[in-house]
């Protein structure tokens, strides 16, 4: 039996594995996912099989499946996709708390005095995965917004966070060496849930899928402790898979933002000054707001026309409309193509699936490096519910939060017609001097309503 | 250290090698759902949830189980469920599209 038990959890690993490869293919992608969901089936099954159940066992397992499935499957079905990020943060933070609920009653069964390598992955985990899911909550917040996105620093923070630091290492020593107590590996779990919070409020809120990718990490690592702990193959090698595929992916999310991931996580402490004088917006800053008519004719008579697609446009499901515009441009005459920055939307590759849906050829889809020297000869620069992305900020203010972020050179654009719905500051919080350039013009509103304005007004003109 | 232990540990640092080898050349395209798809992966806790929930007989340990049994569950099924909702758009890039 137990060989069985072995070779079914080995076949689930390589099922994850192969699952784990497919997914980084555009090819084989939703295929990698079932496979990975197959050795998942598998690994539950096997496990099954190896224990003996109490009928309290059977019930809470029971009615702890339904409820989860519920949850998942509801959660993730409903959610928009503009909201997917933040889904994902939620389903990697309970992952999280699993884990660290796992090893905590794992403790209270060793006993007072339990073997270092049983208590050790335990207390990894517990702190690990609280962490996880505190902070995942914490990205979760910031992205639904229920809290601000913006970085929030105070003074001293670095010091809280070592003190807290501190602190955790003290009650982790005080598990493993003096007596295993429910209070010392409780409190061990809460100052684990503060750090994770405290981790996560500095970092604004353009950064937060990087986060997430490294929390994901953070729980696959808790997992493969648990593994550990438990004497568990199945969980050691996916925990064990995920922690290093999601170190790796977090760096590769970083790099494709400019960033390095310790700029990204740690940045905001620096800037406490310059970050709260450009925050604020400057009062009494005059910028040019155009009609549809003006904008209209400006756009009817161009020769090329480059639109920056953003976040904005996901959120007013807008992309029909775009489209519209595009095409009505290009009966008149005119050139136009799309500029695709790497975080457009938040997600990397969001945007041109959104575009594609809409049906946006393909061909007028343009990465980042592949149109950036073509802003010069643009007459129109159409920037359509994105900010941060063309913010000029990121190439002349060290300074500044973004500094760095390779972005959209929108501003070389001969005009520049921005759609937003307000003066307010993007995702990362920071004001845009190219709102400001003399050679911008501003529409307000919904991005679809304007859209559509527009395209009227095209029609007529 | 233990037998057990030795080969854990050889299995976790092999694990580690495979992790880093097998995702190694991603398209940024794909970033977001490899991320959903690793995280549904860690969703295997559920095993570990399922092993401390099966021999709860205390108040305590039912709890604790059936939470950790919850939110497994969440985490495995959520995890799959939107990773394939995401890719589902994806087949929108090879569909023929109208000129």
């Amino acid at each position: 039996m137990t060989i069985v038990i072995t070779l079914a959890y080995l076949l689930a690993a390589v099922l994850f594995i192969l699952g784990l490869k497919q997914l980084s293919s555009p090819k084989g992608a939703r295929n990698g996912n079932f496979t990975a969901a197959a050795g998942m089936v598998i690994a539950i099954g096997a496990t099954i099989p190896q224990l003996r159940f109490t009928g309290a066992g059977i019930a809470i397992i029971g009615i702890g499946v339904v409820i989860g499935a519920t949850v998942g499957t509801v959660g993730a079905r409903m959610v928009k996709m503009t909201a997917i990020p933040q889904m994902v943060a939620l389903f990697n933070g309970v992952g999280g708390g699993a884990a660290a609920l796992v090893a905590v009653s794992e403790l209270l069964h060793f006993g007072r005095n339990p073997a270092f390598a049983e208590a050790f992955p335990s207390v990894f985990s517990i702190v690990i995965g609280s962490v996880s899911f505190a902070g995942s909550a914490v990205a979760f917040a910031k992205l639904q917004e229920l809290m601000t996105g913006t970085p929030i620093t105070y003074p001293g923070q670095q010091l809280v966070n070592a003190v807290l630091a501190a602190a955790i290492l003290g009650f982790a020593i005080a598990v493993l060496a003096v007596a295993s107590v429910p209070f010392s590996f409780v409190s061990l779990m809460l100052l684990a849930l503060v750090l994770g919070v405290a981790f996560v409020l500095p970092i604004g809120g353009a950064d937060m899928p990087v986060v997430i990718s490294l929390l994901n990490a953070f729980t696959g690592l808790a997992v493969a402790a648990t593994g550990f702990t438990l004497n568990n193959f199945a969980l050691i090698v996916a925990g064990t898979l995920v922690g290093a595929s999601g170190s790796l992916l977090t760096k590769l999310m970083s790099d494709a933002m400019g960033r390095s991931l310790t700029n990204t996580l740690f940045g905001a402490f620096g800037q406490l000054k310059a970050g709260a004088a450009g925050a604020t917006g400057v009062p009494g800053r005059q910028v040019r707001a155009g009609t549809p008519e003006d904008l209209a004719t400006l756009l009817a008579y161009s020769r090329r026309v480059i639109i920056v697609p953003g976040y904005g446009l996901a959120v007013a499901q807008a992309q029909h409309a775009v489209r519209e515009l595009a095409e009505l441009l290009e009966k008149r005459g005119v050139e136009v193509t799309y500029a695709i920055h790497p975080v457009a939307g938040r997600m990397p590759g969001h945007m041109n699936v959104l575009l594609a849906e809409a049906n946006v050829p393909y061909e007028q889809l343009k990465e980042m490096d592949e149109i950036n020297d073509e802003f010069k000869d643009a007459d129109v620069a159409l920037v359509v519910g994105a900010n941060d992305v063309v913010n000029p900020a990121a190439r002349s203010s060290p300074g500044s939060p973004i500094y760095g972020m390779p972005i959209l050179n929108a501003d070389r654009a001969k005009n520049i017609v921005f759609m937003k719905r307000s003066m307010r500051p993007g995702f990362a919080g920071i004001d845009n001097e190219l709102l400001y350039d003399p050679k911008t013009i501003m529409f307000f509103g919904d991005a679809k309503d304007s859209l559509t304005k527009l395209v009227n007004a095209v029609k007529a003109a | 250290m233990s037998p057990e232990l030795l080969n854990e540990f050889t299995f976790f640092v092999l694990a580690v090698f495979v992790g880093i080898e097998v995702i190694s050349k991603v398209p940024t395209i794909l970033h977001t759902p490899l991320m959903s798809g690793t995280n549904a992966i860690h969703g295997i806790i559920l095993v570990g949830a399922i092993f401390i929930a099966a021999g709860a007989s205390s108040p305590l340990s039912i709890a604790l189980g059936l939470v950790a049994v919850i939110l497994a569950t969440t985490n495995v099924v959520g995890g799959f469920v939107v990773t394939d909702r995401m890719l589902e758009m994806f087949k929108g890039r090879q569909a023929p599209r109208n000129p």
